[in-house]
C-alpha cells in the first residue's frame, strides 16, 4: 500500500480514526440486540403481583400459586414444625439466611417469613430448578427426617422453611419472594412489604 | 494456483460459465482431482454421513417450520397435528427425530476416528478445531430443538440447562434471566430458541462446514496409516497413494450411504422413539412449569456430559468440570505431543488409555441415564460416575505426560501407505 507521495502519517490516522468510531458504532449497535433478549414490558406485566387468602389454611396444608410464571406455595406450619426450626443449625448449609439473593430482608429470620406460621416460598430446587416434593410428615423420608421439601432429581433436601441441608447438591436456600401481608389472612405475593 | 487444476477452455454452456464462475474450478479442487489417500476404510465413511444426514436435518427441518407453531399455547398440538394430520408429516418428523440422533452417532464414531488416526495432530489442528466448533454447535442446535415440541421433557431439560448458567457466580442469575427473556421458561423462551435453532445456528453450522472441509482440502486428508502421502509424488506432481476423490470416493460413500439408509430407515419406520432414548416417554405430556418429571435426564448424546456434571457435589463445581471436558478436546492437538500420527504405529500407553477413554464416554453416557442414587454392582451411580470422570480426565493428564517426557515408543512408520 506504500505509494510514492503518499501521506503515510494522514493515512494512520484516518485508518485510526476509522476504527475508533466504527468500533463504537458496532459496541453501540450491540446494545439493541443485546437487550432485545431482555424480558418485555408485557412479560414483566405480566408478573403483576398476586393474592392469597390463607384465612382458611389449617396447620399442615398448602395453598399453590403461580407468580411471574413460576410456582409459589404458601404453608402455615404447625407448632412442631416452628419449634424443629431451631433445633437444625447445626444441618445446614446457611441456617441464618445468609445469601440476600434468596430472600426480602424481612424473611431473613429462622423461620425465613413474615409470619412465623406461614412460609410463602417459591419451590424451585436451587440446585437445576426441579420442584421439590413437599414432605411435613417426620419420618416420611427417613427416620431422622423433621419435615420439608426432598427434590427427587438429585436428593437435595430443605427443612420446613426452606432452609437447605448440608451436603446436598443443592447450594442456597429456596428462593422466598417479596410478599406482604394485607390484612384478615391475605398475603400479596410480588410486593414489598414496604412498598406496601 | 491453477497448475494442479486444468481448467480446460471448453465451449458451450459449460464454458461461458467457466468464464464468468470457477465452476469446472471448484469440481476440480474439491471432488475430481482431490486426491485423497488408496488405503481409507470403514471409519471414514463418517464424514460424508455427516453431511447427508446435515442435509437430511435441514430439508426436514423447513418442512416442518411449515406447519410448527412456536409458541406456548400452540407448540405441542402442532406437532401432533403434524404427526396426525399433516401427510406424511410423521415422516417427516420421524426423519428429523431420528436424523437429529443419527447426527450424533455419526460425529461421535467421525471423532473417534480423528482420535484413533490422530487426524487432530499438525498439521491438521484447524481442521480439528472447525470440528470442535461444529460439534459445540450441534449441541447448542439439539438443546433448542428439543425444546420446540414443548413436553415435559422440553420444559424441564431447558430449565436444568439453563439453571447451569445460574450456578456463574455474580452475573448467573441476571444471565439465565436474559436467556430466558422470563422468570421462568415460557413461550418468550419457546420462540427465541425456534428463531436460534432454524435461522442463526443452521447458518453458522453450515459455514463452519465449508470451513472445515476448507482446511481439510488445503492441508489433504490423512489416513488409517496417519503417513503424509504429499511426500511421494509421481512426475505429475500427483500422490502415488492418493486417488482422485471422485469416481473413487464418491462411490465408495454412495455404498457407505446405502448401508447408513437400511439402519437409518429401520429405525424411522420401526423404533423411532428408539425404548425412549430418542424421544423420551415424558414429552409426549404437554409441559407443565408445575410439575416436575420422576426422573430428568437430557438425550442420550448429552448424558456423558451431564454424568460429570453430576459427579460433582458442588453446582458450580460440576458446571466448570462439564465445560473442561469438552474444552479438553479443542487442546488435543497440543495435549499429544507425539510425533507419530497412527494408532497402528503409536505405544502400547496410548492404545490402552484411548481405549478407556472411549469406554470412560460410554459408561458415562450410560451413567448419566440412571438415577444418582441406582445402585450398579454395589456402587451408586454417582460413585461409578466419579470413577469414569477422573479415567475421562486422566486420559488428557496421560497423553501429556507420555507424549511430552518421551515415555512413548512407537513403531517405525512406513513411507508409503499399507494396504
Amino acid at each position: 500500500m506504500s505509494q510514492v507521495g503518499a501521506n503515510n502519517s494522514r493515512r494512520r490516522f484516518l485508518t485510526g480514526a476509522v476504527s475508533v468510531v466504527g468500533g463504537a458504532g458496532a459496541v453501540a449497535v450491540a446494545v439493541p440486540f443485546l437487550a432485545y433478549w431482555n424480558p418485555s414490558a408485557t412479560t414483566r406485566a405480566a408478573g403483576a403481583p398476586v393474592e392469597v387468602d390463607t384465612s382458611t389454611l389449617e396447620p399442615g396444608q398448602r395453598v399453590d400459586t403461580s407468580w411471574r410464571g413460576q410456582p409459589v406455595w404458601v404453608i402455615r406450619r404447625s407448632e412442631a414444625a416452628i419449634d424443629n426450626l431451631s433445633e437444625l443449625d447445626a444441618q445446614l448449609r446457611d441456617p441464618n439466611s445468609d445469601v440476600e439473593s434468596q430472600q426480602p430482608a424481612y424473611a431473613r429470620n429462622v423461620h425465613r417469613s413474615i409470619d412465623p406460621e406461614l412460609l410463602v416460598v417459591v419451590p424451585i430446587c436451587t440446585h437445576l430448578g426441579c420442584i421439590p416434593s413437599f414432605m411435613p410428615q417426620p419420618g416420611s423420608l427417613s427416620a431422622d427426617w423433621l419435615g420439608g421439601f426432598f427434590c427427587p432429581c438429585h436428593g437435595s433436601r430443605f427443612d420446613m422453611a426452606g432452609r437447605v441441608y448440608s451436603g446436598v447438591p443443592a447450594p442456597t436456600n429456596l428462593p422466598i419472594p417479596p410478599y406482604r401481608m394485607a390484612g384478615d389472612g391475605l398475603i400479596v405475593i410480588g410486593e414489598d412489604e414496604e412498598a406496601a | 494456483m491453477s497448475d494442479a487444476t486444468t481448467t480446460k477452455a471448453t465451449g458451450g454452456l459449460l464454458g461461458w460459465v467457466d468464464a464468468r464462475f470457477p465452476l469446472t474450478k471448484m469440481w476440480n479442487e474439491h471432488i475430481a482431482e482431490y486426491y485423497a489417500p488408496k488405503n481409507f476404510n470403514f471409519w471414514y465413511y463418517f464424514g460424508s454421513l455427516a453431511l447427508i444426514v446435515l442435509v437430511n436435518q435441514l430439508l426436514t427441518g423447513i418442512w416442518l417450520t411449515m406447519n410448527y407453531n412456536p409458541s406456548a399455547e400452540g407448540a405441542f398440538a402442532s406437532v401432533e397435528y403434524i404427526m396426525r394430520d399433516v401427510e406424511w408429516g410423521w415422516l417427516i418428523r420421524y426423519m428429523h427425530s431420528t436424523g437429529a440422533s443419527a447426527f450424533f452417532v455419526v460425529v461421535y464414531l467421525h471423532m473417534f476416528r480423528a482420535l484413533m488416526y490422530g487426524s487432530y495432530q499438525k498439521p491438521r489442528e484447524l481442521i480439528w478445531i472447525f470440528g470442535m466448533m461444529i460439534y459445540l454447535l450441534l449441541m447448542a442446535e439439539a438443546f433448542m430443538g428439543y425444546l420446540l415440541p414443548w413436553g415435559q421433557m422440553s420444559f424441564w431439560g431447558a430449565q436444568v440447562i439453563i439453571s447451569l448458567f445460574g450456578a456463574i457466580p455474580g452475573v448467573g442469575e441476571q444471565l439465565a434471566l436474559w436467556i430466558r427473556g422470563d422468570y421462568n421458561i415460557s413461550g418468550v423462551t419457546l420462540n427465541r430458541f425456534f428463531a436460534l435453532h432454524v435461522v442463526a445456528l443452521p447458518l453458522a453450522l453450515v459455514g463452519l462446514v465449508v470451513f472445515h472441509i476448507l482446511a481439510l482440502h488445503e492441508v489433504g486428508s490423512n489416513n488409517p496409516d496417519g503417513v503424509d502421502i504429499k511426500k511421494n509424488k509421481d512426475s505429475s506432481g500427483k500422490p502415488k497413494d492418493g486417488i482422485p476423490f471422485h469416481p473413487y470416493y464418491t462411490v465408495k460413500d454412495t455404498f457407505g450411504l446405502g448401508v447408513f439408509l437400511i439402519f437409518f430407515a429401520a429405525v424411522v419406520f420401526f423404533a423411532p422413539e428408539m425404548g425412549g432414548l430418542f424421544l423420551e416417554p415424558p414429552n409426549f405430556e404437554p409441559a407443565n412449569p408445575l410439575q416436575t418429571p420422576e426422573h430428568i435426564a437430557p438425550v442420550w448424546y448429552f448424558t456423558a456430559f451431564y454424568s460429570i456434571l453430576r459427579a460433582v457435589p458442588d453446582k458450580f463445581g460440576g458446571v466448570v468440570l462439564m465445560g473442561l471436558a469438552i474444552f479438553m478436546l479443542f487442546l488435543l492437538p497440543w495435549i499429544d505431543r507425539g510425533k507419530v500420527r497412527s494408532i497402528r504405529y503409536r505405544g502400547l500407553g496410548h492404545k490402552v488409555a484411548l481405549g478407556l477413554f472411549a469406554a470412560a464416554f460410554v459408561f458415562l453416557s450410560y451413567l448419566g441415564l440412571k438415577a444418582p442414587s441406582d445402585i450398579i454392582v454395589g456402587f451408586t451411580v454417582t460413585l461409578w460416575a466419579q470413577i469414569w470422570t477422573v479415567v475421562y480426565f486422566g486420559f488428557f493428564v496421560f497423553l501429556y505426560v507420555y507424549t511430552a517426557f518421551g515415555f512413548e515408543r512407537t513403531k517405525p512408520v512406513p513411507e508409503r501407505v499399507t494396504d
